[in-house]
């Protein structure tokens, strides 16, 4: 029986991979033969973002079942760390690539240590107060950000807050300018590597739902008295599954941030953790090819439909709505087990929410 | 029944979707017009710059076509004041095949946009993205407006010139660069012609809606001049509060200032008296003006604003420069670009925005602001024309 579980996962991980694999070389082969419209070509990076950015937050909210709002803080920190990162490193390290790996891990190690920070107060609470502080952390974030100028010389970094009092030697640049942010990022992400990025992501987080400690982390979501009676370490689980999915949220910032020429800290308000947390419900709590397919559709559609012009957001909200209604049709779900029957469970499962055990308390 | 009708939402929704995608496949044709595209805020909190700015270029490109001659072809991209969705909105921009950019409207979403622009080698003049990064480093990206520096030093050289105040507050809001910028060149501009600010208090996005604090620092630290480098919604408070208040300052505005007048649910005799430094005055007696205020109502029903007006110029600054090239719409973007390079660095450009205008080679306009007073809701010209 536990055998028979474990290989159901694994092929449907496998399937995941094989499907992000085959996305990936498609759309290469499209881009190299120039049948790829620039519209599309555009959005192949801040994709690959916004699908670790769901997938990560699938972590915290379907697999640990804690409702963050401040996953894009995480980006943020993630984003502005990694790009100061890289800027600084321009005149040591010559490889643009090397420039962007060291940018991710420093924006992934930096977020990792603000999930650490926020993680130990917040993870003592539960449900909506944790979702509240979450919330407030992603605007502690947005503020210090816009109040924070960095800048490099040949003595280092400088920091100052509130007002520009940095005194740059001659040839130093000023990376974070408060408000106006970072406005000139050397664009070096590709799509080759926010893929990688894409796999990487899947690779954690479907080794560390399969492990032990990613059945203690289910564990607690389902019933943290029972866990913790069994002699589950709490704290520690939640906060590996907390820190792991900041991290990750970091690198995507990085990512996203290194594909355009400037980054704002206002960009990554609440709007950008509701956004994500849409892509996570969309495709289901627990499912993350789910939310891979719904991050990638849900950041095309808004693109898909300018023809419609003024009434593009009004189109895409109900397109949202009909999504959630139809995925939840028991009409519907009836004919897909059907098919899924016949083809003896090797079917993917299409984007619909599909919880995987109680992950019903993410509300 | 029931069945069917559910199948038939289905179906409808599939069909959305695949028709939705292939649209990001399309791509459009061109016919004998040059294919001028730009992105603005036409949905969210900055829309009524991004629209002003479309209508203005749109009037501008009627009157053109109507003409005969050189014909163009505008299209305007929703980028709801956002940097990735500007660059979005450039890339559908591009599959369209633009040929021309009118850049972004609002900076940060140009400042994306421009290095853009630079990289595919299409020519942008923007006709209100004030930041001074949105040029910077691009010898094709030229803007129509005054850079945010130039704005805050003229102002606190207008105020000192004709001694508007002795002491002086400013208020701004530290958590967008269009605000901080000017207050930033007010400031160093102030200290050096000695004005004295008495009082400095900030706000930002999320507590934009009681002014109180700074009001009353402002008051208490008795000053006669408030100065407010803003956009005109905070702006529109801050004058409704201080009224509640009884503080009655002279105030001093900023471009962002301009549209407080048409703002919905807004009393105009609230922002009487106030100054701004603007290059557009709709109120001017000039034919070029009044045949455009007059359009501009008749198809939209307001008074235009700045970035309408810095927009028809735009349009116009175009048509200039393509006759005297001797451009072709058959031409690539490519080609036009370095065209318009030679063009915009050599020549001189009368608009609705100024007269006399020229640029260098970073892509910043030289042109003089105009003082502007608000008077039974309508802008009326101030004194001499600061430097």
């Amino acid at each position: 029986m536990k055998n028979k579980s474990l290989n159901r996962n694994a092929r449907k991980n496998f399937v995941t991979y094989g499907l992000v694999i085959a996305a990936y070389a498609i759309l290469q082969t499209m881009s190299a033969t120039g049948s790829m419209s620039s519209s599309l070509k555009g959005m192949l990076v801040p994709i690959c973002a916004y699908v670790v950015m769901a997938v990560s937050l699938n972590l915290t909210v379907g697999v640990l079942g804690e409702l963050s709002l401040g996953h894009a803080g995480f980006m943020s920190v993630g984003a502005f760390t990694g790009v100061t990162a890289a800027m600084s490193l321009q005149n040591i390290v010559p490889s643009p690539i090397l420039r962007l790996l060291i940018g991710m891990v420093t924006g992934a190690v930096f977020a990792a240590f603000a999930g650490v920070l926020i993680g130990i107060p917040v993870l003592r609470l539960k449900g909506d107060y944790l979702a509240i502080v979450t919330l407030a952390f992603g605007e502690i974030i947005k503020s210090i950000i816009n109040n924070l100028y960095v800048g490099v010389d040949e003595n280092g970094l400088q920091l100052s807050l509130l007002t520009n009092k940095m005194a740059l030697a001659d040839g130093g640049k000023i990376i974070i300018n408060g408000p106006m942010g970072i406005t000139t990022i050397e664009k070096l992400s590709t799509f080759t590597v926010g893929f990688l990025l894409v796999m990487l992501t899947l690779f954690i987080v479907f080794n560390l739902v399969n492990s032990r400690s990613g059945r203690a982390i289910m564990a607690i979501r389902d019933n943290r008295i029972a866990a913790e009676s069994v002699g589950v370490n709490v704290v520690k689980y939640r906060l590996m599954a907390f820190v792991t999915s900041a991290a990750l949220a970091g690198a995507a910032g990085t990512l996203f941030a290194m594909n355009y020429s400037t980054i704002i800290a206002n960009k990554f308000d609440f709007n950008t953790s509701i956004l994500v947390l849409v892509f996570v419900v969309l495709g289901g709590l627990g499912n993350m090819l789910g939310s891979i397919i719904a991050a990638a559709a849900l950041t095309i559609l808004p693109e898909a439909l300018r023809q419609f012009a003024d009434y593009r957001m009004l189109i895409y909200a109900i397109v949202l709505i009909l999504v959630m209604l139809i995925t939840n049709n028991p009409v519907l779900k009836g004919y897909m087990d059907i098919i899924k029957g016949k083809l003896t469970g090797r079917a993917k499962k299409p984007e619909g929410p599909a919880p995987e055990g109680g992950a019903g308390n993410g509300k | 029944m029931k069945h069917t009708a559910r199948k038939m939402l289905t179906f409808a929704m599939v069909l959305t979707l695949l028709v939705s995608l292939c649209s990001v496949f399309a791509l459009a044709d061109g016919d004998g017009a040059f294919k001028v595209g730009g992105t603005g805020p036409l949905t969210g909190g900055a829309a009524i710059y991004g629209n002003a700015a479309m209508n203005g270029a749109q009037i501008a490109v009627d009157e053109i076509n109507a003409e005969g001659g050189i014909q163009f072809e505008l299209k305007y991209e929703d980028d709801a004041h956002d940097a990735e969705k500007a660059v979005n909105a450039y890339n559908a921009l591009k599959d369209w095949e633009m040929q021309l950019s009118l850049g972004s409207v609002t900076s940060a979403p140009a400042n994306a946009t421009s290095a853009e622009n630079f990289n595919d080698h299409i020519f942008a003049l923007t006709p209100s993205a004030s930041a001074p990064t949105v040029i910077d480093g691009k010898d094709n990206v030229f803007q129509m407006c005054f850079s945010d520096p130039n704005q805050g030093g003229a102002s606190a050289q207008y105020i000192s010139d004709m001694k508007l105040g002795s002491k002086i507050a400013v208020i701004w809001k530290n958590d967008e660069d269009y605000s901080t910028g000017i207050r930033n060149s007010f400031m160093d501009k102030a200290e050096e012609l000695g004005l004295e600010v008495v009082s400095e208090t900030t706000f930002a996005a999320g507590n934009d809606t009681d002014f109180t604090v700074q009001l009353t620092s402002a008051q208490a630290a008795g000053a006669d001049l408030v100065f407010l480098p803003m956009y005109y919604q905070p702006a529109s408070l801050i004058l409704s509060q201080a009224a509640a208040m009884g503080y009655e300052p002279k105030w001093f505005g900023v471009d962002g200032m301009d549209g407080i007048l048409t703002m919905e649910g807004f009393d105009p005799a609230m922002a009487e008296g106030v100054m701004l430094l603007t290059p557009f005055n709709a109120d001017a007696e000039d034919d070029a003006t009044v045949a455009f205020v007059e359009k501009y109502q008749e198809l939209y029903d307001e008074i235009p604003n700045q970035f309408a007006a810095d927009a028809y110029d735009c349009i116009y600054a175009y048509k200039q420069a393509l006759e005297a090239a001797g451009a072709t719409p058959d031409m690539s973007a490519e080609e036009l670009n370095s065209l318009m390079i030679e063009q915009f660095t050599s020549m001189t450009f009368d608009g609705l925005t100024g007269s006399g205008m020229t640029w260098d080679e970073t892509g910043a306009v030289s042109k003089s602001p105009k003082g502007m007073v608000i008077q039974d809701g309508a802008y009326v010209g101030l004194g001499t024309d600061a430097e």
